[in-house]
């Protein structure tokens, strides 16, 4: 049985995404997104990736979000009104239905993932130096060393989708003019 | 941390994935089904880190790091080009696309 905070925050995270898919309100769907996003982050705390959580709340919930939500207060995107889309409904639960049932089987009663409790090292690994550290200074490191170009690209694809939004979002009609 | 195994993770990053793709498959609103990308995204690294502290490495988490990063600028790209369908065409509801099909 896993512990209480685990299950609070999947339920939240769970939760909250089953909102994210099924409000027929834009808004109400990001609130979900938001509270998913927030679920997440605290199981990153609770996997000890202390950095990634702060990431994931700055980033996403914060900027991401807001990003989003900002969209959505600009464009009218509410759903067109009229009767429930039963269909729809039906077929989604159908779909979560089976590939739930796929996730249970594969993770839990397969038996393919190990129930190894954290920090336990399977026998084939224990061998490998391994270094697993939540401060933010190893992420540093590894960042600047060994993940160097991957870095750099990072950075330019920033970069590219910085000018690409810019010439997006430029009114097309300005050059007709 | 003592009571939750890897298998727990897993799970619950699967279900959140297929909670992505059954939004993605049927929602028709796209700022909804491009939230619903994102959660599968999340929904991965949930998976990626998981495997990364039970592995006893810091490798996932990096991967992690990087695909934060993709994501914040796929979203801008996304909303972007969103914002400009909404010029053109009025509507962001996926039925309201059809021109390819006609």
């Amino acid at each position: 049985m896993p512990d209480g905070l685990f299950l609070f925050f999947a339920a939240l995270t769970l939760g909250a995404a089953c909102m994210l898919v099924a409000s027929r309100n834009a808004v109400t769907s990001a609130m979900g997104m938001i509270l998913a996003l927030v679920g997440v982050a605290a199981d990153f705390f609770l996997l000890d990736a202390y950095f990634l959580g702060v990431l994931q709340v700055l980033v996403y919930a914060g900027a991401v979000m807001v990003l989003f939500l900002f969209i959505i207060m600009l464009l009218n995107t509410d759903d067109p009104e009229g009767a429930y889309p039963w269909k729809a409904a039906a077929l989604g639960l159908a779909v979560f239905f089976l590939l739930g049932a796929g996730v249970l089987w594969l993770f839990h009663w397969s038996g393919a993932v190990a129930s190894t409790p954290a920090g336990a090292t399977p026998p084939e690994l224990s061998d490998l130096p391994k270094v697993f550290t939540t401060s933010a200074k190893s992420f540093g490191r590894l960042l600047y060393t060994k993940y160097l170009l991957p870095l750099e690209i990072a950075g330019f694809l920033l970069l590219v989708a910085l000018v690409g939004v810019v010439s997006l979002s430029k009114d097309s009609t300005e050059e007709n003019a | 941390m003592e009571h939750t195994s890897l298998a727990h993770h897993l799970i619950l990053a699967g279900l959140l994935f297929a909670l992505g793709l059954t939004g993605v498959l049927v929602r028709r609103n796209l700022l909804v089904v491009y939230m619903c990308l994102e959660l599968m995204l999340a929904a991965a690294t949930l998976a990626l880190v998981a495997f990364s502290r039970f592995n006893k490495t810091m490798d996932g988490a990096v991967l992690v790091f990087f695909v934060i990063t993709v994501a914040a600028a796929e979203v801008a790209v996304g909303l972007a080009l969103i914002v400009a369908l909404f010029r053109k065409r009025g509507s962001v509801q996926s039925d309201a696309l059809t021109t390819l099909r006609d």
